[in-house]
């Protein structure tokens, strides 16, 4: 499986109120809370996302609360992957839980650019980046971890194995 | 090589003899838990998942905290949704308007999480239990899901990191002062994918309330959990409060910890987190000049009754500063009671604060004390994101009760003794 898009970079501990306020939490409407997806720290993000898109963030990625509400309203704004030197571990495991494609790269957060053209491999960990003509090794899932990916989520392994 | 507390408790409920760092393993919940905002979220894929039945009706805790009473029309909805799905399986614990209090101070109160035990909650502050020596630690609503159906939930099992305390706490100081502290030396994800387990002399000297508030702001430093040494206190209020027969798992000897710090309770001065990182800590003397606008005392981290009284201690025969809303929101019902048997709510209202039924409220920026641009707050919460209570230029300055009250009095940033 592939990631291709370009790189939206942010900074350090981008945390779960920035991704999606509380403010809006009295709802668990998907596209109502992606059309607020990053709001608090870049106001026109909804606007300049495009399918395919892939997030580049540094460490922490995700901190604060456990809401899943942030990986899922990162998911439908059309992002396909994101990448970071290091994640908070309830976004972690809520990201890996909804199926929303999430790797580690402490080289990749710290030399791509804003814009800069990426394609991932998902197997191998391998993130190039085109604009530049560079290339980092992610670290890639264990193999549990990549059987829940492979269902589709955490709940779909329990479909499969009821069936 | 010796197993920590974590690892003890993670192997136990995995059916396991042994477990090491990085391992993955499916272990049993003992206590399923979520609110207002998260299960909503997990009841739809609890029922996109076709799944009929929970796994144990009595060990899911279904808790109404963050915007109640509803503030909206929307979170009337989910709350309904909620309720519904509690009415539909029979859940015992379900908690509403009029029997609900902030989720992390309403289970340990209710005698619903205990020593040994293992719990997760779609919360990110369900660490607290860990001041009874248990594992407990947040997830999201799908981890949430599946453990409603299957009383099951996957984990990676953490490293370590120690903290030795010694000494005894010094008048007007606090857990949360000494929690600031530790996170303003390990910063936000000092303690990533990791335990953090407190031991050492200077534990008989921390009230439980001083260890509640300590391990909910364990994930404030990126742990996953947070963890106390059980002790005489530990089985004076498990018995207290009624929890299921527990066990009690201590670490090896041979334990590994990828750090120790040597903590010395004595040394920790009151403690500001300044905006918008819980790492930006100040101790107060190193706090300069800052006006506040409201003071916030109440929350899962600082909102039970001890820290209710050092508050009224402060406030009492004093009035808060015209240019300041205090509020003041004790975290259960029968905190409030309490309060109330002891006059500490007729102190509260004498000094004009404004006192709240239980909720979440202002914590997370919901409802009861929004702040507006440029305005600044100090509460007794546990985080200080950019518009985490309100606007995305307002600020939050994260203290004890004690140093939230007085500076609810002097109007700006202070300490009691400043008075
Ligand atoms: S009081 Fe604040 S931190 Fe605690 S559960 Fe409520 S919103 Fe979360």
């Amino acid at each position: 499986m592939n990631a291709n898009g370009k790189a939206i970079k942010y900074g350090d501990n981008v945390d779960t109120d920035v991704i999606i306020p509380a403010r809006y939490l009295n709802t668990s409407d998907i596209k109502e809370l992606a059309s607020h997806c990053m709001e608090d720290i870049d106001k026109d993000f909804h606007e300049k996302v495009n399918s395919g898109d892939i997030i580049v963030g540094g460490r922490n990625f995700g901190c604060g609360s456990s809401r899943e509400h942030a990986p899922i309203a990162i998911k439908e704004s059309g992002i396909s992957c994101v990448v970071a030197s290091t994640f908070a571990r309830i976004f972690y495991r809520n990201a890996i839980n909804i199926g929303l494609a999430i790797i580690e790269c402490p080289r990749a957060s710290e030399k791509i650019s804003d814009g800069d053209q990426l394609s991932i491999n998902f197997d191998t960990g391998v993130i190039t980046n085109i604009t530049r003509g560079e290339t980092y090794q992610g670290v890639p899932f264990p193999p549990f971890i990549q059987s829940i990916i492979a269902s589709g989520g955490l709940m779909n392994t329990l479909k499969d194995q009821k069936e | 090589m010796g197993m920590t507390m974590t690892q003890k408790i993670l192997a136990a409920h995995a059916g396991l003899e042994k477990v090491a760092a990085g391992q993955l393993i499916q272990a049993k919940l003992d206590l399923v838990l979520g609110n207002d905002i998260t299960a909503p979220v997990a009841i739809r894929e609890f029922e996109k998942a076709g799944v009929e039945e929970v796994f144990d009706k009595e060990r899911i805790a279904l808790v109404m905290d963050h915007f109640t009473p509803n503030k909206d029309i929307k979170a009337a909805e989910q709350c309904k949704t909620v309720r519904n799905f509690a009415r539909k399986h029979s859940i015992t614990n379900f908690f509403d308007v009029g029997r609900v209090g902030v989720e992390h101070a309403l289970l340990p109160e209710m005698g619903l999480v205990g020593p040994g035990e293992l719990i997760i909650g779609a919360d990110s502050h369900t660490c607290t239990y860990g001041a009874l020596a248990a594992f407990s630690t947040g997830v999201g609503s799908t981890d949430m899901a599946f453990g409603m159906a299957t009383g099951k939930c996957w984990f990676k099992v953490p490293t370590a990191i120690r903290f030795v305390l010694t000494g005894k706490l010094q008048k007007w100081v606090s857990g949360k002062d000494v929690i600031l502290h530790i996170i303003g030396k390990t910063g936000v994800d000092g303690a990533l994918y990791q335990s953090m387990e407190f031991t050492g002399a200077g534990l008989e000297n921390l009230t439980m309330e001083d260890r509640l508030c300590m391990a909910n702001m364990a994930i404030e430093a990126g742990a996953k959990n947070g963890i106390f040494e059980y002790d005489a206190l530990t089985e004076k209020f498990a018995k207290e409060h009624g929890c299921k027969p527990w066990r009690v798992y201590k670490a090896d000897e041979d334990a590994e910890y990828t750090k120790t710090y040597e903590i010395n309770l004595g040394k920790i001065k009151p403690t500001v987190a300044f905006p918008h990182l819980p790492e930006n800590a100040k101790t107060i003397d190193e706090c300069g000049d800052v006006t506040i606008d409201q003071a916030v005392i109440g929350s899962c981290t600082n909102g039970r009754i001890e820290d209710l009284r050092v508050a009224a201690e402060v406030l009492k025969g004093r009035h808060v500063s015209e240019n300041v809303r205090c509020i003041v929101i004790p975290a259960t019902q029968k905190i409030m009671l309490e309060a109330m048997e002891e006059g500490l709510v007729n102190i509260f209202i004498n000094a004009g604060c404004a006192v709240s039924t239980p909720t979440c409220g202002p914590c997370l920026g919901g409802h009861m004390g929004i702040l507006a641009k440029g305005e600044r707050a100090v509460a007794t919460t546990n985080r200080n994101f950019v518009g985490r209570m309100g606007h995305t230029e307002s600020e939050v300055y994260l203290a004890s009760p004690a140093i939230a009250a007085a500076s609810a009095v002097a109007g700006r940033l202070a300490h009691p003794d400043q008075l």
